[in-house]
């Protein structure tokens, strides 16, 4: 036996070991996916339990190293690992952006000090962070941001408003981007951390087209902001921005897999079709869709080899979104009327049709299709002007 | 690993550099139709990609070859794709060494191959679809052999090969023949195609066989030919795609209007920018059922449609974008991008088009 072959044998006993059953049973909803936080409430104690073993081992974030609360596990052990959760029906124990985002870019661009005191808590699932990157005036724009953080000796004083900071109203802590200097654009950006219950910070559900509220309007209001609490430097915090876009872009262009389902086709998925145009967009959409998981498996074979393109998330974005929000259309087209019913017990609430109208985000948030297009074709293509 | 390895690098970086130089279109593919050349390809070419090592590259190290893999021989089909170049690679290297490997024919053809002397040619399709599902020629069992009655068409180099490998129905299901071209009854036409490549069409009139014609047993080695040929068509694609999308986007950069590169029009670079993004997604999808195939998956076949689906819906798409945003250049003889588009449509039939393949997708069940 070889040591993966060790870590398998021992990771697997582990796992049946400590994985509560209930946690071994898929998940029924997004209400049963855990974001941890200080005012998280559990589903059960077994999610709880779960949480608890898995973030003190580390393996909340498996790849991390372990004098920062994670898992301290090599490329290869992370693979057996998640292969393993994957046999066994392992729930992930923790979302959060404070793992898909912000730990990624504090890895690259925090202190030690930041490294050792914000890390470990995201990875037990004590804080959870929102993402106060978008406002009213600077959607695609995003470096055109406006709110403002003055430098008050022993900290900053900010003031400004975020728009779609996705459960921000649930959130512990932020990160920010904000501008220390009019002089530059792109350079009088910085990155600050702060505390969501620190005075002068408000938040506001934004309802949207499905009816669900995962955004907040944000409102900073003279809120102070410990100056050991800037990543970087000051008016550097755009090279930060778009390190952890990438990691946002990653995380998204999953969505193309169909969340997890990605190997069944759909056409198998939605059962006979009887209408031959219908069964010819699906067997369309089917070939893009298994083409596309492919791309899946090789960009992350890319990246873990370091010889991805930096610029490659976006277009693993544009055409995972773009899939996604095909996938539901085709959905809806398929379920016909019974696929509007918007509440009832029947159509689970409207799943259907809410699901369907939340997939129309996907090709906004974390930067239009438009705009990874024309990342693609600046740092790809590398054409002029672009 | 859904990449190439180290070894697989290697050999892509020197059958780009020899494509690049031996396999161009001034030299190859525009020269033999200029001069109207009767096989459509160069022997020469053929017998130097042998000395490489190329033509051998599924062939048994007994008899010559290297005894690589559908990868392999797909990395040099992206080449191919790439300068449009000629050469009897894919039906006789890929898809002719697969149907024969294994079988009696094997000790007499695969050397030959492996030499990058024999050309060999795959007669399938009997309509202007493929479908090997409705094999209407039929192999008769006839004292100790069978005679073959029917017609072919679309047979990729069929005037040029020594050895034609032809699909007939037989009384226990479809099968795989080797005949001579010179067998009596036999008639060959050859035809030029759009894209100055030649296929012949083929009419067996009572043609008689010895039953040792038939090549390994059942279907299998018409399986094999059919699987082979179809992922190699995949990556040949990807390679046309490539090529054309390369020549646009240095024509988007070099090409000035209104006073500035046509490259810094959003209209165009968005479109640009999806059409580099698909041809990675169809370059991923034909590596995968390259991989699957190579390890005896038995999701292979499945993967093998989406790839030869994908890669021609890609290869499509980034021919129509090379013409137009070529503009009017692009309609001239004289500019190379026309071949690309003319290259796509002939290879886009070839095994079975996008819709052909979709459909076998989503009938499998």
């Amino acid at each position: 036996m070889t040591e993966l072959d060790d870590f398998r044998a021992q990771t697997r006993a582990w796992l049946e070991a400590n994985c509560p059953p209930e946690m071994r049973k898929p998940m029924k909803s997004e209400k049963d996916i855990c974001w941890g936080g200080r005012d998280f409430t559990f589903q059960s104690d077994a999610q709880r339990e779960w949480l608890e073993v898995m973030g003190e081992r580390g393996w909340t974030v498996p790849d991390w190293p372990s004098e920062y609360g994670g898992g301290g596990l090599s490329a290869e052990e992370a693979k057996i690992l998640k292969q393993e959760m994957k046999a066994l029906g392992c729930r992930v124990p923790l979302t959060s952006f404070g793992i898909s985002m912000l730990g990624p870019a504090l890895l690259a661009f925090g202190s030690e000090e930041q490294k050792q005191r914000f890390l470990p808590p995201i990875a037990r699932g004590e804080i959870r962070w929102c993402q106060g990157y978008s406002e009213p005036g600077a959607g695609s724009d995003l470096a055109g941001l406006s709110t403002k953080a003055e430098d008050r000796g022993d900290h900053y004083l900010v003031n400004g408003q975020k728009v779609w900071t996705s459960y921000a109203d649930e959130a512990d802590w932020i990160f920010c981007l904000v501008r220390t200097s009019t002089e530059s654009k792109h350079g009088g950006i910085s990155f600050l951390l702060f505390d969501m219950a620190s005075e002068g910070v408000s938040t506001k559900p934004i309802k949207l087209i499905s009816g669900y509220s995962p955004f907040c309007e944000t409102f900073f209001d003279d809120v102070k902001v410990p100056k050991d609490q800037l990543v970087h430097e000051e008016n550097k915090g755009w090279t930060v921005a778009k390190y952890l876009l990438g990691h946002e872009r990653e995380m998204i262009s999953g969505m193309g897999l169909g969340g997890g389902k990605g190997s069944s086709l759909l056409s198998e998925a939605l059962g006979e079709v009887d209408d031959p145009l219908l069964a010819t967009d699906l067997a369309r959409f089917d070939v893009d869709a298994l083409a596309f998981q492919a791309m899946s498996e090789a960009f992350i074979d890319q990246l873990k080899a370091g010889e991805a393109h930096p610029a490659l998330p976006s277009m693993m974005k544009y055409a995972g979104t773009e899939l996604n929000k095909r996938r539901h259309e085709l959905v809806m087209a398929l379920g016909g009327s019974d696929a509007l019913e918007w509440e009832s017990d029947r159509s689970k609430e409207g799943a259907r049709a809410r699901d369907w109208l939340r997939t129309k985000a996907n090709s906004i948030e974390g930067g239009t299709s438009e705009i990874q297009l024309g990342i693609v074709a600046k740092h790809i293509l590398q054409l002029p002007g672009a | 690993m859904l990449k190439l390895n180290d070894d697989q690098r290697m050999l892509q970086d020197t059958v780009r550099l020899f494509m690049a130089e031996k396999g161009a279109i001034s030299k190859q593919l525009r020269h033999w139709r200029d001069i109207g050349c009767k096989d459509g390809f160069g022997h020469s070419l053929w017998e130097e990609m042998g000395k490489l090592g190329l033509t051998g590259i599924l062939v048994p190290e007994a008899a010559g070859g290297s005894a690589l893999g559908q990868v392999e021989a797909n990395v040099v089909l992206e080449e191919i794709g790439r300068n449009l170049t000629p050469s009897p690679f894919l039906t006789t290297a890929v898809a002719a060494v697969r149907a024969l490997e294994g079988s009696a024919h094997a000790e007499k053809w695969l050397p030959g191959i492996a030499e990058g002397k024999t050309v060999a040619a795959l007669a399938i399709d009997e309509g202007p679809h493929h479908d090997p599902s409705k094999i209407t020629m039929t192999a008769t069992r006839s004292g100790n052999g069978f005679v073959l009655d029917g017609d072919k068409q679309f047979v990729v180099q069929g005037a040029s090969a020594d050895l034609l490998l032809v699909a007939a129905a037989t009384d226990d299901g479809p099968a795989l023949f080797a005949v001579a071209p010179d067998a009596s009854g036999l008639d060959i036409e050859n035809v030029t195609l759009a894209d100055s490549s030649k296929a012949a069409r083929l009419s067996f009139d009572k043609v008689e066989v010895d039953a040792d014609a038939q090549v390994g047993e059942g279907d299998a080695p018409l399986k094999r030919a059919l699987a082979a040929g179809r992922a190699g068509v995949a990556s040949e694609l990807v390679g046309v795609a490539a090529g054309a999308f390369e020549m646009t986007n240095a024509y988007l950069r070099e090409r000035k209007q209104f006073g500035q590169p046509i490259g810094s029009f959003q209209a165009l670079q968005h479109r640009a920018a999806h059409l580099y993004g698909e041809i990675e997604i169809a370059r991923a999808a034909t590596l995968k059922a390259a991989q699957l195939l190579d390890e005896g998956s038995e999701r292979a076949a499945m993967m093998v449609h989406v790839a030869k689906a994908k890669a021609g819906q890609v290869a499509r798409l980034a021919v129509q974008e090379a013409v137009q945003m070529h503009g009017g250049i692009g309609m001239t003889d004289e500019h190379d991008i026309g071949f690309y588009m003319k290259r796509q449509a002939v290879i886009d039939q070839l095994f079975g088009g996008p819709d052909f393949h979709a459909r076998a997708l989503a009938q499998r069940s």
